[in-house]
Formats: C-alpha cells, structure tokens, sequence
C-alpha cells in the first residue's frame, strides 16, 4: 500500500479546473447554489450578503448553473493555463501535481475521453435510391423486436395434414429473450449508482419492453418485480447472488471483466455500503465491497464452462446466460471460446465503456475500440459457423440512434447504452463519480444528494430516450428499405468506411465510400 | 429484327420498368415447347432492356434423366478453362456425354461465351464417399464458380437445363433454339433490366443449384445478412448478384433442410408481429420461432421470385408487396407471372386469375407429387 501524504502539509499547486462567474447584477441569494452543491463550492457570507466561490472544489457538473432561478451563473473551464506544449499538456501536468501531492492511483469515472479515433464517426450508412424503394416508417410497419439467445441451426416441425398454418415445432429450443428495441441498459450496480437512480432505469426498461443491468450489486427484494426485464449479474465479488435472484431474471450475466477497466476488479468503499446495500449485497454493513479482479474460479475457458453450466443447471436452463468482457486485443478467440464454453449471449464492452471509478491509467489505455471488436468477433463466428449459437451485445460509449445502426450492421444482436441512460436522467459527465457526492443524485448513496432524482420522472426521461432513438432507428431502417432490423444484422452492405486505412475497411469488413 | 416487330405490333404496349418473371406449369407432367414463355416475355418487354433474359426448362432431357446435366459457360472462349473443366470433371465424374450446346449463330446476340453441356454421374472417392450425390454436386459446382476462371455452371440438374444470356428473352431463345430443341412441364422465363450488377452471360436469370432455379424480380436489402448467413453453411456467392442468395436459401431450407415452401414463405416473408401478436397460441409459436430461428433468412426488400425443381413451382413475393405478382390457372396449366397481360397474351381464356398476398406463396405440383406430400403429412413427418 502507498502511504498517502496528507494535503494539509503541503500547499497544493493545482489550478482550478473551473472558473464559477457569477453575475451580482441577477444573484438574489437564495442560496440554491450552496444547498445543490456537494462539493461545497459555493458559500453564502451573511454579513456581507454575498454568495462567495471556491473554483478549486469545482467539478463542472452545471447543477448549480441548471437549477440558478435567475441564470446568474456561468461555470466553464479555467482560463488559466500553462505555457502551451503539445508534450505536457494542462491535463499531464495537472495529473502530475496531483500525484506528487497524494501517491496514489488517480481514480476518475465515466469512459475513456482521450481522442482515439472514434470509428462510428467514420462509417456512413445506405438509403435507397430508385432501384429499391424507401419505406416510410411513419405509414407502414418497422420491427424492431429482437431476440437473444441461442438459436439452433434447423428447425424441425410436425404436420397436420396439409394445413400449413396447423404446425408444431418439435424442435426442443434454447431460451430466449424478446425486446422489443435493440438497446439494454448496461451494468449499473446499485451501490455504484443510487437506488433512484437504478429503480428508474428498471421501470423504463419495464415500460418500454427492453431489459436493465442489475451489475454486480444484486436485485432489491422489493425489485425483484422487474427480474423479467433484468440481466442480473455473477461478478467475482458474488454479492448478492441468491436462488431467487438468479430464476427471477430475464438473463444471468457473468461480469468477466468491463471495458473502463479490462483485468481489474472493483472496490465500493465501506461508507457507501448502506443498511439497504449490504442487505441486497448480502455483505456486513460497512464493510468494503471488494470485488477481485479475476473470478477465483475461472482461471480458464473449461473453469468458464463450469460456471456457465452451473448458472444453467440453477436455472433450469430456462434462462439465456450471458458473459461479458473487455475488449481486448484477442477479442475474436476468447469470444469463439465463450460460445463453446456455452455461453448464450456473448457481451463485449470497448475501450469507451463507462464506470463508476477506475483508475485513470487504465482506463484511458487499456482495451481496443468496440467497433473493431465486434467487427472481429462476429467475423470469426461466422467464419466458424457458431454465430446463430449466440447473440452479441456490445457495449462501450455509444452516443446516439447512428451509433447503434451502425453496430448492428456490423453484426451486433443488440447495444448495451449506459452512458446516454445517465445523461437522460442528468449526468453532465465531470467524471466525479468516484467521490459519492454526485449533485444529480445518480452515483450517490447520500440520501440528501439522491433524493433529487424521482424515479416517475427520470423512468420517464429514459424512456424518451429509448422511443426517440427507436423512431429514428426506424427512419434509417426504412430510408435503407428494410423494415425488420434482422435484416440490417451483420448487414456490411449498408456501410461504407471515409477516411479509414486499408486495414482499418479489412478489419470492419466494409468498403469504402465510392467503392 | 423484323420478328420482333411484327409481334410488337399484335401485342400491347405498356410503361412499367422492372424484371419481368413468367412461369408455366403442366401439373400433369406433359410437355410443351417453349413459346408461350417466349410470348409471355415478350408481352412484357418494357420490363427488360436487352441486358439479360433467361429460360429454364424441366423435362427437356429424357433420354439422360438420369444423369445430371451440367450446362457450364466458358467466358471469352477460354479454352484454357474448358480443358481445366474437362479435367476436373473427369476426375470427380463419370462423364457419360458431352457436347457443344446447340446454338443458332445467326441469332443477333452480342460475344455469346461458349455454352457445354456434359451428362455425368458422381465418382465419389474417400471421404467424400459419404456425402449424398446432391451434396457431392454442389461441392463440385461450387468448385468450378470459385476456382476455375472463365467458367460458370449454368445449371447442374438432372433432366433439366438452364438457357441464357444477355440480349431480349427472344435473341436468348432464338440463339438456343428453344422453340425447336426442347420440351418440358415447366418453363420458367425472365427478362432482365440490370442496375446494380453488369449485365453478363452468367449474371442473367435464371439462377440453378442442382434442379433448383431460381428468377427474381427486385433488388434484396437485406443481401449482406442473408449472404453471410450463407456463408455459414458453405455457400459462397461468386455471380455478383442478390438473386444468387435466393437460390441458395432455397436449397438450404427446401433441399436441405426439407421444409414444404408453405414454411419458407413464412420464413422469407414474415407476417409482422402486429399479426402475430394476435394469432391463437400455438400459431404464434410457430410463426415466433420462425422468425427467430430464421430471422437472418428474412429476405428484406422488394422483391418477387418464381422457383422451381421437378415437380414443383412456385410464386411468392415479398411481405409488404413490393413487386408484383399474378397467377392464372387453365385446365392442369398453371401460370405465375409479373403480369396478367403476359398470361393473357399466351392464354386469354383463364379459367381463373388471382393476386396473391405479400409472402403468400402460389404453389404449382405435380399430381403425383402432391399425393407424396399429403401421405407424408399424414405421417406426421
């Protein structure tokens, strides 16, 4: 362990990240801004009947800015700034102080935001022109009902007679889960996030026909309502892992490992593991929720095998058991393996997957861009002709309905969407949810701070979300003329590469644009 | 020329721009010539531009019924490739005969290739020994249209035969004596209006696998899902065109997997879930787990196709009827078409004339095939 210099012995050298503007000709006092911000950045002096700022405590998370009655505030980056240097930039240096001042690990939250080359940015996609007409998703029919699961690769039926319509499927199946649009909400554990904050996204997913992620913190008892719209995790921490949470759910995931933090595991410190936590995580109040960075039990693919056949056996194999992993450089052949292993639904979370703390180092450098994993992964299934033996779902900073499209035409079943769920329900992502003290109730256990998200209105929001990317999903479908999505999946045709490499269109297994 | 111009002259002129599709069953298994699908297509001109016609016929080869008849088209002459051929299907075959397709040079069709036609049976050796003669076929066929330059198998039945090219269905025709050469129960036409793929010799329609062929009319949106899925199942496709798809879909399911066309049509042309959701139980399982199992088969786009092999033909077009279809029966005739003018034309006085619904398939058997298939349902196989 590092032992950490305390802050007070030194005088600390970091600039503020922010600068707070407050305009004195509409500031009235009320003295929102001090009660909204946990951070304790603003503070109101009584004598002097002024609202004074502390810029350095500043995250830039804009609550005060949102919820100001008279829009008196402005907070936006520091303007201060170090001689220019494309070598040691503002936020090297920054880092730099702030570990010579602490010794530890720099820890951040959310995804990756270091400016790899963001593929979806560089794909377009098809419409009909002439030869194929466009549909219009507003006067016909556009599907967007998706299943995941083990599919056979033959169907045999039993005849009556010769009425067709009169048949039976004597095929046994495998399960599988309907959703009613090609988008999950990705792992949120309660704990990492607030019980609002995971409750709403249970109920969107409820409302819309789609399923959240429990993570790897277990199903509230009084949740457990929603289990036929929840992916329910098996972490290597196990934490609240019970008979009842495994059967009530719609799939059981096993967490391998996540694309903000490939082969580390994760730590929820013990003042965040609240009566209610420790309850669901079945774990002593208090106490730090470790979760190791391996599973002790799958040291290899067999172990994998085991664990997989166990959750089925929990299940009476009436549930689809997903794995899920970082993206990582030999993607494609652990992901061959977790088929044969017999994993039903195979997730894989890139480079830009979000988290609710990881080490800044890995997480900005660890992992490989989803877009050119799942373009690996489905290749080499198909190559091996398993791909109908499982469904994948990817994962990792997909930021609108395009992004989606676009994987879904590189072969994704589906699209885990964590991110875009947290900004709906109001994160700005200042990458503060390390510290607990998130001002929009979302990555908090302060009972103060997550009161301010009600679940009717922020279930409501993600909804939105989830209707307006549906409707635009369907919009493109239909401008490509397709009105079944299974007819985009793994559908390259409809993509074109600008400004990619050689090796870059051979690995996406697209062309170029003109081509 | 001046043929053509009689007739344009005696049959109606219409304004519509697509593929044209024509299919003529005698469901007694007798034979006819072929001048009603050469009328049919020519009725509906307009639906191609002289880029691609095409004739399958079904019946044609009597005498060698039982040997699988090879039509195989050399490109530019390549004589390379038909010693390469000859070898390869020397030493996989027992070629029992083979000749230069007969051919009418004064027909007015531009670089027509070199058209084969071998009869033969399979000579399986090792491995391959267990392999059914279809499969083994397929495996050879496929060999031929991925390693073998210049060299494309028109068809690989037996007692049948795939005729085209690029020119008028009537140049196509007249090039290879179809008139006067051949009889059959079924002729299945096309007429082609290429946008997407060049037109050449071994695009035109129809498309063959074994007794399978397949003419299509539209453009598949959902190709490069359907392809890769394919793919899955060793089939790869080499002739630049989203028709080939159809055919090897067909023979994965029909073939293959041995699914009644009633089920394929379901699995090609779904109904939407809006019915689905409202069907009785165990109906909605069947048409759910269709659509689930086979979701990648789901074939997207406009598009109509007539298919057949011996003893079957059939029409479908696709779910939200995005290209034309229409049938016509007369005595043991029956006819799918683009176009009820084109049945018409070579038929005017129909018993019956019907359009059929989007993914609802128009199915022409044969009497004793029919019989067959009941006995076997009522088997419950």
């Amino acid at each position: 362990m590092v032992e950490l210099v305390r802050g007070e012995e030194m005088f600390s050298h970091m600039l503020p990240e922010f600068i707070v503007e407050r305009r004195e000709d509409r500031c009235i006092r009320c003295r929102v801004c001090e009660r909204q911000c946990a951070f304790e950045v603003h503070k109101y002096d009584k004598e002097l009947d002024m609202v004074f700022s502390d810029e350095k405590k500043c995250v830039g998370c804009q609550r005060c800015a949102v919820l100001c009655p008279t829009d008196a505030l402005v907070i936006r980056p520091h303007p201060g700034e170090y001689r220019r240097n494309a070598n040691w930039t503002r936020e090297r240096i920054q880092d730099l102080k702030k570990q010579a001042e602490t010794g530890g690990v720099i820890l951040t939250g959310s995804g990756n935001d270091k400016p790899y080359r963001i593929y979806w940015d560089h794909i377009v996609l098809n419409a009909s022109q002439v030869t194929n007409p466009s549909i219009d998703p507003l006067r016909e029919p556009m599907e967007l009902r998706t299943f995941l699961g083990r599919k056979p690769d033959a169907l045999e039926l039993r005849f009556n007679g010769g009425d067709y319509e009169d048949v039976e499927v004597a095929t046994e199946l495998y399960p599988n889960v309907m959703i009613e649009t090609p988008m999950v909400f990705s792992a949120m554990s309660y704990g990492a996030i607030s019980y609002q904050a995971f409750k709403s996204l249970a109920m969107a997913a409820s409302e819309y026909g789609t399923l959240f992620n429990t993570g790897e913190g277990g199903l509230p008892k009084e949740l457990r309502k929603y289990g036929k719209n929840a992916i329910v995790q098996c972490a290597s921490g196990r934490f609240g892992v019970d008979p009842e949470y495994l059967n009530c759910a719609a799939v059981v995931e096993i967490k391998i490992g996540q694309g903000a933090k490939p082969g580390i595991g994760g730590h929820l410190p013990g003042e965040k593991v609240t009566l209610p936590i420790s309850v669901t995580r079945m774990i002593p109040e208090g106490t730090d929720a470790l979760s190791p960075a391996p599973q002790h039990d799958i040291y290899s693919i067999e172990d994998l095998s085991m664990l997989i056949y166990a959750l089925k056996e929990a299940t009476n194999y009436e549930t689809p058991v997903s794995v899920k992993i970082a993206a990582v450089h030999n993607v494609a052949a652990i992901a061959s393996g977790m088929v044969r292993a017999g994993a039903d639904i195979i997730a894989i979370d890139g480079l830009r997957g979000g988290t609710g703390a990881a080490p800044k180092i890995i997480r900005d450098n660890v992992g490989i861009p989803i877009e050119l994993a799942l373009a690996a992964v489905d290749r080499r299934l198909r190559e091996e002709g398993i791909r109908n033996k499982c469904s994948i779902l990817v994962a990792g900073g997909f930021r609108c309905s395009a992004d989606v499209v676009k994987a879904i035409a590189l072969g994704a079943d589906a699209v885990y969407i964590g991110t875009p769920a947290l900004v709906a329900m109001g994160c700005t992502l200042c990458q503060k949810c390390y510290t607990g003290k998130c001002n929009w109730g979302i990555c908090t256990q302060d009972p103060y701070l997550s009161r301010r998200l009600n679940p009717e209105i922020a279930s409501k929001r993600l909804v939105n979300l989830l209707r307006g990317w549906s409707l635009e999903i369907k919009e493109m479908l239909g401008g490509m003329g397709i009105n079944a999505v299974e007819s985009l999946r793994g559908n390259r045709e409809h993509l074109r590469g600008v400004g990619l490499e050689d090796w870059e269109l051979e690995v996406l297994g697209i062309k170029g644009a003109g081509e | 020329m001046s043929m053509r111009r009689m007739r344009r002259e005696t049959l109606p002129d219409k304004e519509h721009q697509a593929c044209g599709l024509f299919g003529v069953m005698n469901r007694k298994g007798e034979r006819f010539g072929g001048r009603m699908a050469i009328d049919a297509l020519m009725n509906m001109r307009v639906r191609g531009n002289g880029l691609g016609a095409g004739f399958a016929a079904y019946g044609i080869y009597p005498e060698h019924k039982d040997y699988y008849a090879l039509h195989i088209m050399f490109q530019d002459w390549d004589l390379d490739a038909k010693r390469e051929v000859d070898k390869f299907l020397g030493a996989n075959f027992d070629v029992v005969c083979d000749e230069e397709m007969p051919t009418n040079p004064e027909a007015s069709v531009i670089n027509p290739p070199l058209v084969w036609r071998y009869f033969m049976a399979p000579d399986k050796k090792g491995d391959e020994k267990r392999l059914s003669d279809d499969d083994y076929v397929v495996k050879k066929v496929m060999h031929i249209n991925t390693r073998i330059k210049n060299a494309y198998v028109f068809s690989s039945g037996k007692n049948m035969g795939v005729f085209k090219g690029v020119g008028f269905p009537e140049e196509i025709a007249e090039y290879f004596m179809l008139e006067k050469e051949y009889r059959g129960y079924i002729w299945v036409a096309h007429s082609r209006f290429p946008t997407n793929t060049p037109g050449w010799w071994g695009g035109a329609h129809p498309f063959c696998i074994l007794d399978w062929t397949v003419v299509h009319n539209g453009e598949i949106s959902s190709y490069g899902t359907n392809k890769r899925y394919l793919e899955m199942y060793g089939y790869y496709c080499t002739l630049l065109t989203d028709t080939e798809v159809m055919a090897y879909a067909v023979d994965l399911l029909m073939r293959r997997q041995r699914l009644p066309i009633e089920i394929v049509a379901k699995i090609f042309a779904p109904p939407m879930w809006d019915h689905v959701d409202i069907m009785d139980e165990k109906r909605k399982k069947l048409y759910m787990t269709l659509r689930m199992v086979y979701a990648p088969l789901l074939i997207n786009g406009p598009w109509t196709i007539i298919v057949a092999h011996h003893g079957e033909m059939f029409g479908i077009t696709d779910r939200i009827r995005l290209r034309p279809i229409t049938a016509g029966e007369k005595g043991d005739l029956l006819f799918v078409s683009s176009e009820e003018a084109a049945i018409r034309a070579v038929c005017p006085n129909l018993d019956r004339v019907f359009t059929p619904m989007g993914g609802e398939p128009v199915v022409g058997r044969l009497k004793g095939v029919e019989k067959e298939l009941r006995k076997k349902a009522e088997e419950g196989v």
